[in-house]
């Protein structure tokens, strides 16, 4: 009989896993399914397929409270070039116009699946003026007008957004091929060839059991990660983080230690928002026409331009970086001009100049519906300081950094592209490891330089700025590439390089140290010989914050504390082998830390292994604090070694595939 | 900014295997106290975790009883403000109250179609294998948002 000092082990082989149950392995639900049924059809070869998720599909991953905006969206006027220059432009030039690119053509089909789903997407109509998405008006795909808030993003009613996608793709799969309330924690590669992927475990957050999985082909696309950093409130308000809490870094650690390269790692995003709750900003700037000023009222972006010459070409943009405009905002609070103000009241009595009473009232509503369709948290703040927006200001203030690659950043994984955009065969810098993949693509699109491995969303490196949509439309991607490999690898049988008995003892040690050592001392939480996953994670955070540059420095660092946190990484890496677990609940949290241990660590070696200051605004080193286009305008990638615990870094040559000299001329927006 | 469980409303989802507000949290807080033992309520659900809260408000939506709130986070935010929602199949219901006791009311659409209607392939022609290497999904022909580009644009091509 199973019990908390003896799990049951459950054993499965499958063709195709999924990690996950975010947009990105609910985008790879849905087109798998139906490639499967051809490759059925057409093969006779019958794909066994499962998702695994942490949690529940209908609110997992970031966009489980919904969302007010869908950040990506083309449309049929602008061109995906103008899409993977936006990205580059955003992200200091260093993405993969390729990836961008892919992700670019293929969003809006997604999207226009979500509205046939049931998503309300506001319209305008021919008169100019807006309407919420339930008023039965043409759908995007027969050419209704959708509402834009900047040039990208579009608004929609969007409370139930994963509700809607996790049903399209719970339906697809069918509730036989879901595990919900599993935590996969460790990637095996295969006994035959280690740079080849032969499954994953986990184990079950409500059941002591672990559950081992044979898989041919992996979508590792598990978000990416929070909380390696102080948060700015550290008492209830810890949870109250930018990005979900429950991001936890899986991706990164789980995929480097299987030896896949990463890529970018040292890029973090750091958003400036509404202060405490974090609402979006995004429609107050661009919807309702905000200005976002100093302690005194001044534009700080218009009086500090000129700091933006400081970083060329980059700051000569027509729309300078997030990091950029950070940069400027942390300068006026540097000098003492803090706070910063979101100019709410302003912004909406001009806008009330302009309406009816009865547009008033719905604009109202439309602030509102930003903030509770995706940070309830904001409103939470407003009633408690008794802020009406247009009665009184609201603070701005840039966060605690985080790690992602589907937002405003691009730290992921290295990732295989398509070959019809014109990308590199080969790689010209010398120093890449010589088992790892010269040019741009290697066969299946989306697949990690791990065999059998993919990714997505989150997960995907030197891309960004493909949100919801995005990494929807990266999963379907993803997905027909697993359907392929499975199809063109049929005769593998993976096979293990663990014995399941290893894998089950290194996933349950949390607990073994717990049950052996808890009657050492009488208070269960203070025992010298194990950690609990909340002091390590405050340690890893009181590291992170005071030498990689977390608000304590105000996003500084250099060398010198690079090299102070290194050690103190490594002794905490050591420590995270003697975290406890005193139920299923703590060994969650014991396993989300260990990730996070992994995840930080390989920002911080990025960051070191640049001797640059890539993303000022996001962090500076201070004994290297400029952008050195001659020396570092290059991808940084990085392999870990799981047998020795060491990073290797090296560079990769950046090349254009589309012309961003167009991003630093007035006329091109 | 912490859920907290009603000990008035909450039923323990008697009867059922699981709480809802159990299976939904995306984050593990929530938990039945089945004897009373971790809280003094028996039967009755309850945060494990506040301070891991994202206030997502998941299981406050989900909660058929209308038994979970929210009491926001004590470090930051004064007393007495509350904003509860009333989710229904095509559209969430907002009461808001602020601290000086103004009331506002909010009324969204969140659906179009209903729960659980979803064909996901329905009027969707099968792909063909040959196809699987080319760019663009099976929708492709269907859902029209395909962007093929300007292949002037791609300049190493």
């Amino acid at each position: 009989m199973a019990d908390f000092s003896n799990p049951e082990v459950v054993q499965e082989e499958v063709d195709i896993l999924m990690i996950g149950g975010g947009m990105a392995c609910c985008g790879a639900a849905y087109e798998v399914m139906r490639w499967a049924e051809a490759a059925k059809a057409e093969t006779g070869v019958d794909l066994k397929i499962k998702l695994v998720d942490k949690a529940a599909m209908d609110r997992s991953g970031a966009v489980a409270q919904g969302l007010s905006a869908i950040n990506t969206y083309i449309g049929d006027a602008q061109d995906p070039a103008d899409y993977a220059r936006m990205v580059s432009n955003d992200l200091m030039g260093i993405t993969r116009d390729d990836l961008a690119y892919d992700c670019g053509r293929h969003v809006d089909d997604s999207v226009h699946m979500f509205e046939e789903w049931g998503l309300p997407i506001w319209k305008t109509d021919e008169n100019g003026e807006r309407h919420d998405g339930a008023q039965g008006m043409t759908p995007l795909k027969d050419g209704g007008k959708c509402v834009r808030s900047g040039k990208w993003q579009i608004m929609i009613n969007g409370e139930s957004y994963k509700w809607i996608v996790a049903e399209a793709a719970k339906k697809a799969l069918g509730l036989d091929r879901i595990q919900e309330r599993v935590f996969i924690v460790h990637l095996i590669n295969d006994k035959n060839d280690p740079s080849r992927i032969a499954g994953a475990a986990g184990f079950s957050v409500r059941e002591n059991k672990i559950y081992i999985y044979k898989a041919k082909a992996i979508l590792l696309a598990a978000g990416g990660c929070v909380n390696i950093f102080r948060p700015r409130s550290v008492g209830e308000g810890t949870g109250r983080a930018w990005y979900p809490v429950w991001n936890a870094g899986s991706t990164y650690s789980m995929a480097a230690e299987a030896g896949a390269e990463l890529t970018m790692m040292e890029n973090r995003f750091v958003p400036a928002r509404f202060k405490d709750g974090y609402g979006p900003v995004g429609a107050w700037f661009l919807l309702f026409k905000a200005q976002a000023t100093n302690a005194f009222g001044e534009a700080y972006m218009a009086k500090n331009k000129d700091m933006l010459n400081d970083y060329p070409p980059y700051g000569q943009a027509a729309v300078p970086a997030s990091c950029l405009r950070n940069h400027l905002m942390l300068h006026e609070m540097l000098e003492g001009r803090g706070p910063i103000w979101m100019d709410t009241v302003t912004a909406l009595a001009n806008m009330r100049e302009k309406l009816t009473p009865r547009e008033v009232k719905h604009l109202e509503a439309e602030a509102w519906e930003d903030f509770l369709d995706m940070s309830v948290g904001q409103c939470g703040i407003w009633v408690g300081e008794n802020i009406e927006p247009e009665k009184k200001k609201s603070e701005l203030m840039p966060t605690e950094p985080y790690l992602l690659g589907s937002h405003s950043g691009c730290c992921g994984i290295w990732v295989s592209g398509p070959t019809d955009v014109g990308a590199p065969t080969k790689e010209e810098y010398s120093g890449v490891p010589a088992h790892l993949p010269s040019g741009w693509s290697w066969g299946y699109r989306g697949m990690t330089t791990v065999k059998g491995l993919f990714t997505a969303g989150d997960g995907v490196g030197a891309s960004g700025h493909k949100f919801s949509s995005g990494s929807h439309a990266e999963g379907r991607i993803a997905a027909k590439s697993m359907v392929k490999y499975c199809l063109d690898n049929k005769g593998y049988k993976p096979e293990f390089d663990e014995t399941p008995e290893q894998i089950a003892e290194v996933i349950w040690k949390p607990v073994r140290n717990y049950l052996e050592f808890k009657d050492y001392t009488s208070a269960i939480d203070v025992n010298p010989n194990y950690i609990t996953p909340k002091m390590l994670q405050f340690r890893l955070q009181k590291i992170m914050d005071e030498y990689v540059a977390g608000v304590a420095t105000y996003y500084k660092t250099n060398n010198v504390m690079l090299d102070i946190a290194e050690e103190k990484l490594g002794f905490l890496k050591e420590d995270a082998q003697k975290m406890r677990a005193k139920d299923l609940h703590e060994l969650l949290r014991a396993w989300e830390n260990y990730h996070r241990i992994l995840t930080a660590e390989a920002h911080m070696k990025h960051i070191q292994f640049r001797e640059e200051s890539r993303y000022p605004g996001f962090y500076y080193r201070m004994d290297k604090n400029f952008v050195d286009e001659e020396n570092w305008h290059c991808f940084v990638n990085s392999i870990y070694d799981k047998k020795t615990h060491t990073w290797t870094c090296f560079k990769r040559k950046h090349i254009d595939l589309v012309d961003k000299s167009k991003l630093f001329k007035a006329a091109a927006h | 900014m912490p859920t907290y469980v009603r000990t008035d409303k909450c039923d323990g989802c008697k009867g059922q295997d699981k709480t809802a507000c159990m299976y939904i949290c995306p984050h593990d807080l929530m938990k039945l106290d089945k004897d009373g033992s971790e809280t003094g309520h028996a039967m009755k659900a309850f945060n494990q975790e506040p301070e891991q809260c994202w206030e997502c408000y998941s299981c406050v939506k989900i909660c058929p009883q209308q038994a979970i709130e929210v009491r926001h986070y004590a470090d930051i935010v004064p007393l007495g403000g509350s904003v509860q929602p009333l989710r229904g199949s095509d559209s969430i219901m907002w009461t808001i109250k602020f601290r000086n006791g103004t009331l506002k009311r909010f009324k969204f659409p969140i659906r179009t179609t209903p729960e659980g209607s979803i064909d996901p392939y329905a009027g969707k022609a099968m792909p063909k294998m040959a196809d699987i290497e080319k760019s663009g999904f099976f929708t492709n022909d269907y859902a029209k948002g395909y962007r093929a580009g300007n292949p002037a644009e791609l300049i190493r091509k």
